[in-house]
Protein backbone atom coordinates (compact mmCIF):
# COMPACT_ATOMS: atom_id res chain seq x y z
CA UNK A 1 0.00 0.00 0.00
CA UNK A 2 1.06 3.57 -0.71
CA UNK A 3 0.03 5.70 2.24
CA UNK A 4 -0.74 9.29 1.29
CA UNK A 5 -2.99 10.30 4.18
CA UNK A 6 -0.35 11.74 6.46
CA UNK A 7 -2.38 14.86 7.23
CA UNK A 8 -4.76 12.50 9.06
CA UNK A 9 -1.99 10.62 10.83
CA UNK A 10 1.51 9.59 9.90
CA UNK A 11 1.31 5.84 9.41
CA UNK A 12 5.03 5.18 9.36
CA UNK A 13 6.82 6.07 12.57
CA UNK A 14 10.59 6.08 13.17
CA UNK A 15 11.75 2.76 14.57
CA UNK A 16 13.07 4.54 17.67
CA UNK A 17 9.49 5.64 18.45
CA UNK A 18 8.21 2.08 18.23
CA UNK A 19 11.09 0.81 20.36
CA UNK A 20 10.51 3.49 22.99
CA UNK A 21 6.83 2.60 23.32
CA UNK A 22 7.61 -1.10 23.64
CA UNK A 23 10.25 -0.35 26.25
CA UNK A 24 7.81 1.87 28.16
CA UNK A 25 5.13 -0.81 28.06
CA UNK A 26 7.59 -3.16 29.69
CA UNK A 27 8.92 -0.84 32.35
CA UNK A 28 7.02 2.37 32.95
CA UNK A 29 5.07 3.08 36.11
CA UNK A 30 2.54 5.85 36.69
CA UNK A 31 4.11 9.28 36.47
CA UNK A 32 3.50 11.59 39.41
CA UNK A 33 2.12 8.72 41.45
CA UNK A 34 4.74 7.96 44.07
CA UNK A 35 8.49 7.65 44.17
CA UNK A 36 9.15 4.04 43.29
CA UNK A 37 11.70 3.50 40.54
CA UNK A 38 9.10 2.74 37.87
CA UNK A 39 7.00 5.80 38.71
CA UNK A 40 10.07 8.01 38.76
CA UNK A 41 11.21 6.63 35.42
CA UNK A 42 7.86 7.69 33.98
CA UNK A 43 8.03 11.10 35.65
CA UNK A 44 11.53 11.68 34.34
CA UNK A 45 10.77 10.85 30.73
CA UNK A 46 7.59 12.92 30.82
CA UNK A 47 9.44 15.89 32.28
CA UNK A 48 12.20 15.51 29.72
CA UNK A 49 9.59 15.50 26.97
CA UNK A 50 8.15 18.74 28.35
CA UNK A 51 11.61 20.28 28.13
CA UNK A 52 12.07 19.10 24.55
CA UNK A 53 8.67 20.43 23.49
CA UNK A 54 9.23 23.77 25.24
CA UNK A 55 12.50 24.24 23.41
CA UNK A 56 11.05 23.01 20.12
CA UNK A 57 8.11 25.45 20.21
CA UNK A 58 9.81 28.40 21.90
CA UNK A 59 7.85 28.09 25.14
CA UNK A 60 9.77 29.69 27.99
CA UNK A 61 8.58 27.29 30.68
CA UNK A 62 8.67 23.47 30.46
CA UNK A 63 6.09 23.36 33.28
CA UNK A 64 3.71 25.23 30.97
CA UNK A 65 3.72 22.32 28.53
CA UNK A 66 0.51 20.38 29.22
CA UNK A 67 -0.11 16.91 27.81
CA UNK A 68 -3.44 15.96 26.29
CA UNK A 69 -4.69 13.14 24.10
CA UNK A 70 -4.59 15.20 20.91
CA UNK A 71 -5.10 18.68 19.48
CA UNK A 72 -8.86 18.48 19.87
CA UNK A 73 -8.57 17.92 23.60
CA UNK A 74 -5.99 20.68 23.92
CA UNK A 75 -8.22 23.09 21.99
CA UNK A 76 -11.26 22.15 24.08
CA UNK A 77 -9.32 22.76 27.29
CA UNK A 78 -7.98 26.07 26.03
CA UNK A 79 -11.19 27.37 24.48
CA UNK A 80 -13.38 26.37 27.43
CA UNK A 81 -10.94 27.80 29.95
CA UNK A 82 -10.10 31.31 28.86
CA UNK A 83 -13.31 33.07 27.85
CA UNK A 84 -15.80 34.98 29.98
CA UNK A 85 -19.42 35.90 29.26
CA UNK A 86 -19.57 38.69 26.72
CA UNK A 87 -16.22 37.96 25.08
CA UNK A 88 -15.91 38.27 21.31
CA UNK A 89 -13.66 35.86 19.45
CA UNK A 90 -12.22 36.07 15.94
CA UNK A 91 -11.47 32.89 14.03
CA UNK A 92 -11.23 31.90 10.36
CA UNK A 93 -12.93 29.90 7.65
CA UNK A 94 -9.82 27.71 7.52
CA UNK A 95 -10.51 26.00 10.81
CA UNK A 96 -11.05 22.34 11.57
CA UNK A 97 -14.06 21.30 13.63
CA UNK A 98 -11.70 20.91 16.59
CA UNK A 99 -11.70 24.71 16.72
CA UNK A 100 -15.14 25.39 15.28
CA UNK A 101 -17.25 23.14 17.48
CA UNK A 102 -15.86 24.28 20.85
CA UNK A 103 -16.45 27.86 19.68
CA UNK A 104 -19.92 27.15 18.27
CA UNK A 105 -20.91 25.51 21.55
CA UNK A 106 -19.94 28.56 23.59
CA UNK A 107 -21.64 30.81 21.05
CA UNK A 108 -24.86 28.78 21.35
CA UNK A 109 -24.60 28.84 25.14
CA UNK A 110 -24.45 32.63 24.92
CA UNK A 111 -20.97 32.92 26.40
CA UNK A 112 -19.17 34.37 23.40
CA UNK A 113 -19.86 35.99 20.05
CA UNK A 114 -17.93 34.96 16.97
CA UNK A 115 -16.60 36.58 13.81
CA UNK A 116 -14.95 34.76 10.92
CA UNK A 117 -12.11 35.91 8.71
CA UNK A 118 -13.32 34.66 5.33
CA UNK A 119 -11.32 32.46 2.99
CA UNK A 120 -11.37 33.16 -0.74
CA UNK A 121 -11.91 30.43 -3.39
CA UNK A 122 -8.19 29.56 -3.15
CA UNK A 123 -8.50 29.16 0.61
CA UNK A 124 -6.53 32.32 1.38
CA UNK A 125 -7.27 34.85 4.11
CA UNK A 126 -6.87 38.61 3.92
CA UNK A 127 -4.83 39.64 6.96
CA UNK A 128 -6.51 43.04 7.09
CA UNK A 129 -9.72 41.23 8.00
CA UNK A 130 -8.33 40.16 11.38
CA UNK A 131 -7.92 43.80 12.32
CA UNK A 132 -11.19 45.03 10.82
CA UNK A 133 -13.16 42.43 12.81
CA UNK A 134 -11.82 43.58 16.18
CA UNK A 135 -14.46 44.95 18.56
CA UNK A 136 -14.12 46.58 21.99
CA UNK A 137 -14.95 43.23 23.64
CA UNK A 138 -12.71 41.06 21.44
CA UNK A 139 -10.71 38.75 23.67
CA UNK A 140 -8.90 36.41 21.33
CA UNK A 141 -7.95 35.31 17.85
CA UNK A 142 -8.12 31.56 17.32
CA UNK A 143 -6.57 30.31 14.11
CA UNK A 144 -4.97 27.33 12.52
CA UNK A 145 -1.36 27.45 11.40
CA UNK A 146 -2.22 25.55 8.22
CA UNK A 147 -5.41 24.32 6.64
CA UNK A 148 -5.82 20.58 6.81
CA UNK A 149 -7.74 20.78 3.53
CA UNK A 150 -5.66 23.02 1.26
CA UNK A 151 -2.30 22.97 3.03
CA UNK A 152 -2.20 26.78 2.93
CA UNK A 153 -0.12 28.15 5.81
CA UNK A 154 -1.40 31.16 7.71
CA UNK A 155 1.27 33.70 8.62
CA UNK A 156 0.85 33.33 12.36
CA UNK A 157 3.62 35.80 13.12
CA UNK A 158 1.65 38.44 11.21
CA UNK A 159 -1.53 37.55 13.08
CA UNK A 160 0.47 37.59 16.32
CA UNK A 161 1.55 41.18 15.72
CA UNK A 162 -2.10 42.19 15.35
CA UNK A 163 -3.04 40.26 18.50
CA UNK A 164 -0.28 41.89 20.51
CA UNK A 165 -1.10 45.38 19.23
CA UNK A 166 -4.69 45.02 20.46
CA UNK A 167 -3.83 43.00 23.58
CA UNK A 168 -5.70 39.92 22.36
CA UNK A 169 -4.95 36.30 23.14
CA UNK A 170 -3.65 34.32 20.17
CA UNK A 171 -4.57 30.64 20.29
CA UNK A 172 -3.07 28.55 17.48
CA UNK A 173 -4.00 25.12 16.20
CA UNK A 174 -0.72 23.62 15.01
CA UNK A 175 -2.12 20.20 14.17
CA UNK A 176 -0.87 20.35 10.58
CA UNK A 177 2.45 22.08 11.17
CA UNK A 178 3.99 20.80 14.41
CA UNK A 179 7.06 18.85 13.35
CA UNK A 180 7.31 20.18 9.81
CA UNK A 181 7.25 23.98 10.01
CA UNK A 182 9.21 25.92 12.66
CA UNK A 183 7.11 27.48 15.42
CA UNK A 184 8.44 29.97 17.96
CA UNK A 185 5.75 31.03 20.41
CA UNK A 186 7.71 33.99 21.69
CA UNK A 187 8.66 35.34 18.29
CA UNK A 188 5.17 34.75 16.89
CA UNK A 189 3.34 36.17 19.94
CA UNK A 190 1.40 32.93 20.45
CA UNK A 191 -0.29 32.65 23.85
CA UNK A 192 -1.55 29.07 23.59
CA UNK A 193 -0.21 26.58 21.06
CA UNK A 194 -2.18 23.36 20.62
CA UNK A 195 -0.52 20.42 18.91
CA UNK A 196 -0.95 16.74 18.29
CA UNK A 197 1.76 14.11 18.42
CA UNK A 198 0.61 11.65 15.81
CA UNK A 199 0.96 13.71 12.64
CA UNK A 200 4.12 15.65 11.80
CA UNK A 201 5.79 14.87 15.09
CA UNK A 202 5.55 11.16 14.14
CA UNK A 203 4.64 10.07 17.67
CA UNK A 204 1.89 7.64 18.72
CA UNK A 205 -1.79 8.51 18.56
CA UNK A 206 -3.11 9.61 21.94
CA UNK A 207 -0.31 12.13 22.41
CA UNK A 208 -0.54 15.88 22.09
CA UNK A 209 -0.78 18.94 24.22
CA UNK A 210 -0.52 22.64 24.55
CA UNK A 211 2.18 25.15 25.35
CA UNK A 212 1.03 28.11 27.42
CA UNK A 213 2.70 31.47 27.59
CA UNK A 214 3.64 32.49 31.14
CA UNK A 215 0.85 34.56 32.65
CA UNK A 216 -1.98 33.09 30.55
CA UNK A 217 -4.67 31.65 32.82
CA UNK A 218 -6.74 28.62 31.73
CA UNK A 219 -9.41 27.23 34.03
CA UNK A 220 -9.29 23.45 34.63
CA UNK A 221 -11.36 21.44 32.16
CA UNK A 222 -11.26 18.25 34.23
CA UNK A 223 -10.32 17.71 37.85
CA UNK A 224 -9.20 14.64 39.73
CA UNK A 225 -6.07 12.71 40.60
CA UNK A 226 -2.93 14.82 40.58
CA UNK A 227 -0.41 12.96 42.73
CA UNK A 228 0.09 16.09 44.85
CA UNK A 229 -1.97 18.00 47.46
CA UNK A 230 -4.36 15.06 47.70
CA UNK A 231 -6.43 16.45 50.58
CA UNK A 232 -7.26 19.70 48.81
CA UNK A 233 -10.81 19.89 47.48
CA UNK A 234 -9.67 21.68 44.38
CA UNK A 235 -7.29 20.89 41.54
CA UNK A 236 -3.79 22.23 42.31
CA UNK A 237 -3.25 25.52 40.49
CA UNK A 238 0.34 25.25 39.22
CA UNK A 239 0.68 24.20 35.59
CA UNK A 240 0.80 21.53 34.27
CA UNK A 241 -1.03 19.80 37.16
CA UNK A 242 -3.92 22.26 36.84
CA UNK A 243 -4.87 20.84 33.44
CA UNK A 244 -3.66 17.24 33.70
CA UNK A 245 -6.02 15.41 36.07
CA UNK A 246 -5.73 11.65 35.76
CA UNK A 247 -3.01 9.33 34.55
CA UNK A 248 -1.09 10.61 31.56
CA UNK A 249 -0.45 8.51 28.47
CA UNK A 250 3.06 7.76 29.65
CA UNK A 251 3.67 5.02 27.12
CA UNK A 252 2.69 7.30 24.27
CA UNK A 253 4.68 10.19 25.68
CA UNK A 254 7.74 7.92 25.79
CA UNK A 255 7.18 7.52 22.06
CA UNK A 256 6.81 11.27 21.66
CA UNK A 257 10.08 11.70 23.54
CA UNK A 258 11.83 9.42 21.06
CA UNK A 259 10.13 11.23 18.18
CA UNK A 260 11.44 14.58 19.43
CA UNK A 261 14.95 13.14 19.55
CA UNK A 262 14.48 11.84 16.01
CA UNK A 263 13.35 15.27 14.82
CA UNK A 264 16.34 16.87 16.53
CA UNK A 265 18.66 14.50 14.68
CA UNK A 266 17.08 14.82 11.25
CA UNK A 267 16.00 18.45 11.47
CA UNK A 268 12.54 19.66 10.55
CA UNK A 269 13.88 21.80 7.71
CA UNK A 270 15.22 18.64 6.09
CA UNK A 271 11.89 16.92 6.63
CA UNK A 272 9.89 19.84 5.24
CA UNK A 273 12.13 20.14 2.17
CA UNK A 274 11.68 16.49 1.30
CA UNK A 275 7.94 16.58 1.86
CA UNK A 276 7.63 19.73 -0.26
CA UNK A 277 9.68 18.15 -3.04
CA UNK A 278 7.33 15.16 -3.11
CA UNK A 279 4.28 17.40 -2.95
CA UNK A 280 5.57 19.66 -5.74
CA UNK A 281 6.37 16.72 -8.00
CA UNK A 282 2.82 15.44 -7.56
CA UNK A 283 1.21 18.88 -7.94
CA UNK A 284 3.11 19.83 -11.08
CA UNK A 285 2.10 16.55 -12.73
CA UNK A 286 -1.58 16.40 -11.79
CA UNK A 287 -2.50 20.07 -12.23
CA UNK A 288 -2.17 19.78 -16.02
CA UNK A 289 -4.22 16.59 -16.37
CA UNK A 290 -7.49 17.45 -18.15
CA UNK A 291 -10.44 17.30 -15.77
CA UNK A 292 -8.36 17.68 -12.61
CA UNK A 293 -9.02 20.65 -10.32
CA UNK A 294 -6.46 21.34 -7.62
CA UNK A 295 -7.39 23.52 -4.63
CA UNK A 296 -5.28 25.92 -2.61
CA UNK A 297 -2.51 28.46 -3.00
CA UNK A 298 0.72 27.00 -4.33
CA UNK A 299 2.59 30.32 -4.49
CA UNK A 300 2.79 30.82 -0.73
CA UNK A 301 4.14 28.82 2.23
CA UNK A 302 2.29 25.56 2.63
CA UNK A 303 2.35 22.04 3.94
CA UNK A 304 2.76 18.91 1.82
CA UNK A 305 -0.90 18.58 0.90
CA UNK A 306 -2.50 18.42 -2.56
CA UNK A 307 -6.28 18.33 -2.65
CA UNK A 308 -8.09 17.75 -5.92
CA UNK A 309 -11.17 16.59 -7.73
CA UNK A 310 -11.64 14.86 -11.06
CA UNK A 311 -14.39 16.49 -13.13
CA UNK A 312 -17.62 16.20 -11.13
CA UNK A 313 -16.82 12.73 -9.75
CA UNK A 314 -17.74 12.10 -6.14
CA UNK A 315 -14.52 12.45 -4.14
CA UNK A 316 -15.48 9.35 -2.15
CA UNK A 317 -15.65 7.31 -5.38
CA UNK A 318 -12.23 8.58 -6.50
CA UNK A 319 -10.66 7.84 -3.13
CA UNK A 320 -12.24 4.39 -3.10
CA UNK A 321 -10.92 3.64 -6.61
CA UNK A 322 -7.45 4.74 -5.52
CA UNK A 323 -7.59 2.35 -2.59
CA UNK A 324 -9.20 -0.62 -4.32
CA UNK A 325 -7.54 -0.46 -7.72
CA UNK A 326 -4.20 1.18 -6.92
CA UNK A 327 -3.68 0.49 -3.20
CA UNK A 328 -3.22 4.21 -2.57
CA UNK A 329 -4.61 5.56 0.71
CA UNK A 330 -6.05 9.09 0.54
CA UNK A 331 -8.81 10.99 2.29
CA UNK A 332 -12.08 12.01 0.66
CA UNK A 333 -15.08 13.98 1.88
CA UNK A 334 -15.25 17.03 4.12
CA UNK A 335 -12.10 16.61 6.22
CA UNK A 336 -13.89 18.15 9.24
CA UNK A 337 -13.36 21.55 7.56
CA UNK A 338 -16.88 22.66 6.61
CA UNK A 339 -16.25 26.38 6.17
CA UNK A 340 -13.22 25.81 3.99
CA UNK A 341 -15.23 23.51 1.72
CA UNK A 342 -17.82 26.27 1.47
CA UNK A 343 -15.09 28.71 0.46
CA UNK A 344 -13.74 26.31 -2.17
CA UNK A 345 -17.22 25.45 -3.45
CA UNK A 346 -16.77 21.74 -2.76
CA UNK A 347 -19.47 21.09 -0.17
CA UNK A 348 -21.36 18.61 -2.37
CA UNK A 349 -18.43 16.95 -4.09
CA UNK A 350 -15.94 16.95 -1.24
CA UNK A 351 -12.33 16.58 -2.36
CA UNK A 352 -9.56 14.01 -2.44
CA UNK A 353 -6.61 14.88 -0.26
CA UNK A 354 -3.10 13.57 -0.87
CA UNK A 355 -0.71 14.31 1.99
CA UNK A 356 2.94 13.37 1.97
CA UNK A 357 5.37 12.49 4.73
CA UNK A 358 9.07 12.09 5.40
CA UNK A 359 8.75 8.37 4.72
CA UNK A 360 7.15 8.64 1.26
CA UNK A 361 9.24 8.11 -1.86
CA UNK A 362 9.39 9.53 -5.37
CA UNK A 363 8.33 6.14 -6.70
CA UNK A 364 5.17 6.32 -4.62
CA UNK A 365 4.45 9.81 -5.94
CA UNK A 366 4.93 8.60 -9.50
CA UNK A 367 2.49 5.75 -8.90
CA UNK A 368 -0.07 8.23 -7.54
CA UNK A 369 0.39 10.44 -10.62
CA UNK A 370 -0.18 7.46 -12.93
CA UNK A 371 -3.31 6.55 -10.99
CA UNK A 372 -4.81 10.04 -11.29
CA UNK A 373 -3.95 10.15 -14.98
CA UNK A 374 -5.78 6.86 -15.58
CA UNK A 375 -8.78 7.77 -13.43
CA UNK A 376 -9.14 11.10 -15.27
CA UNK A 377 -9.23 9.46 -18.71
CA UNK B 1 12.41 0.25 60.24
CA UNK B 2 15.55 2.19 59.45
CA UNK B 3 17.06 4.33 62.17
CA UNK B 4 15.88 7.92 61.87
CA UNK B 5 18.42 10.65 61.14
CA UNK B 6 18.15 14.38 60.53
CA UNK B 7 17.59 15.15 56.85
CA UNK B 8 16.97 18.14 54.69
CA UNK B 9 13.67 17.77 52.81
CA UNK B 10 12.87 20.20 49.99
CA UNK B 11 9.25 20.12 48.87
CA UNK B 12 7.60 21.01 45.57
CA UNK B 13 4.19 22.07 44.36
CA UNK B 14 4.19 19.65 41.46
CA UNK B 15 5.91 16.57 40.11
CA UNK B 16 7.19 18.73 37.27
CA UNK B 17 9.02 20.99 39.71
CA UNK B 18 10.48 17.93 41.44
CA UNK B 19 11.66 16.47 38.15
CA UNK B 20 13.24 19.73 37.12
CA UNK B 21 15.10 19.86 40.43
CA UNK B 22 16.22 16.25 40.16
CA UNK B 23 17.50 16.72 36.63
CA UNK B 24 19.39 19.85 37.64
CA UNK B 25 20.89 18.44 40.84
CA UNK B 26 21.94 15.21 39.16
CA UNK B 27 23.56 17.03 36.26
CA UNK B 28 25.43 19.31 38.69
CA UNK B 29 26.55 16.49 40.98
CA UNK B 30 24.59 17.96 43.88
CA UNK B 31 23.72 15.56 46.71
CA UNK B 32 20.36 13.97 47.42
CA UNK B 33 17.55 11.99 45.86
CA UNK B 34 13.81 12.05 45.30
CA UNK B 35 11.66 10.53 48.07
CA UNK B 36 7.92 10.47 48.77
CA UNK B 37 7.00 13.53 50.81
CA UNK B 38 7.19 12.57 54.54
CA UNK B 39 3.99 12.83 56.59
CA UNK B 40 5.75 15.16 59.02
CA UNK B 41 5.67 17.76 56.27
CA UNK B 42 2.48 17.01 54.38
CA UNK B 43 -0.20 14.37 54.55
CA UNK B 44 -1.02 12.90 51.19
CA UNK B 45 1.27 12.32 48.28
CA UNK B 46 3.92 14.13 46.35
CA UNK B 47 7.65 14.18 45.85
CA UNK B 48 10.46 15.85 47.73
CA UNK B 49 14.26 16.04 47.63
CA UNK B 50 16.14 14.48 50.54
CA UNK B 51 19.75 15.33 51.34
CA UNK B 52 22.04 15.74 54.34
CA UNK B 53 21.26 18.89 56.34
CA UNK B 54 24.77 20.15 55.65
CA UNK B 55 23.91 20.42 51.94
CA UNK B 56 21.10 22.94 52.52
CA UNK B 57 22.89 26.14 51.57
CA UNK B 58 24.59 24.66 48.52
CA UNK B 59 21.37 23.08 47.25
CA UNK B 60 19.10 26.05 47.78
CA UNK B 61 21.51 28.61 46.38
CA UNK B 62 22.26 26.46 43.34
CA UNK B 63 18.58 25.81 42.67
CA UNK B 64 17.74 29.48 43.06
CA UNK B 65 20.51 30.48 40.68
CA UNK B 66 19.11 28.01 38.14
CA UNK B 67 15.62 29.53 38.40
CA UNK B 68 14.06 26.39 39.86
CA UNK B 69 10.89 26.46 41.93
CA UNK B 70 10.19 24.73 45.25
CA UNK B 71 7.57 25.25 47.88
CA UNK B 72 9.61 24.92 51.08
CA UNK B 73 12.24 23.04 53.06
CA UNK B 74 12.57 21.52 56.49
CA UNK B 75 15.11 19.58 58.47
CA UNK B 76 13.38 16.66 60.11
CA UNK B 77 14.22 13.23 61.44
CA UNK B 78 13.18 10.59 58.97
Amino acid sequence: MIYLDNAATTLHKPQCVIDAVVCALNSMGNASRGANDCALQASRIIYDTREKLAEFFGCSRPDHVVFTANSTEALNIALSGVFHPGDHVITTDCEHNSVLRPLYRQQEEGTISLSFVPADPMGRVNYNDFESLIQPNTRAIVCTHASNLTGNVIDVARVGKIARRYNLLLIVDASQTAGVIPIDMEAMNIDILCFTGHKGLMAPQGTGGMCIREGVEIRPFKVGGSGVHSYDHHQPQPYPTRLEAGTLNGHGIAGLHAAMEYLEQVGIDTIHQKEMALMTKFYEAVRTIPGVTVYGDFDSPRTAVVTLNIDQEDSAAVSDALMEDYQIATRAGAHCAPRMHQALGTVEQGAVRFSFSWFNTEEEVEAAIRAIRELAE
Amino acid sequence: MRQKKPALVITFDSTTQAMAAEKFCTSQGLPGRIIPIPREISAGCGLSWKALPSAKDTLLSSMEAAGLHWSGWQIIEI
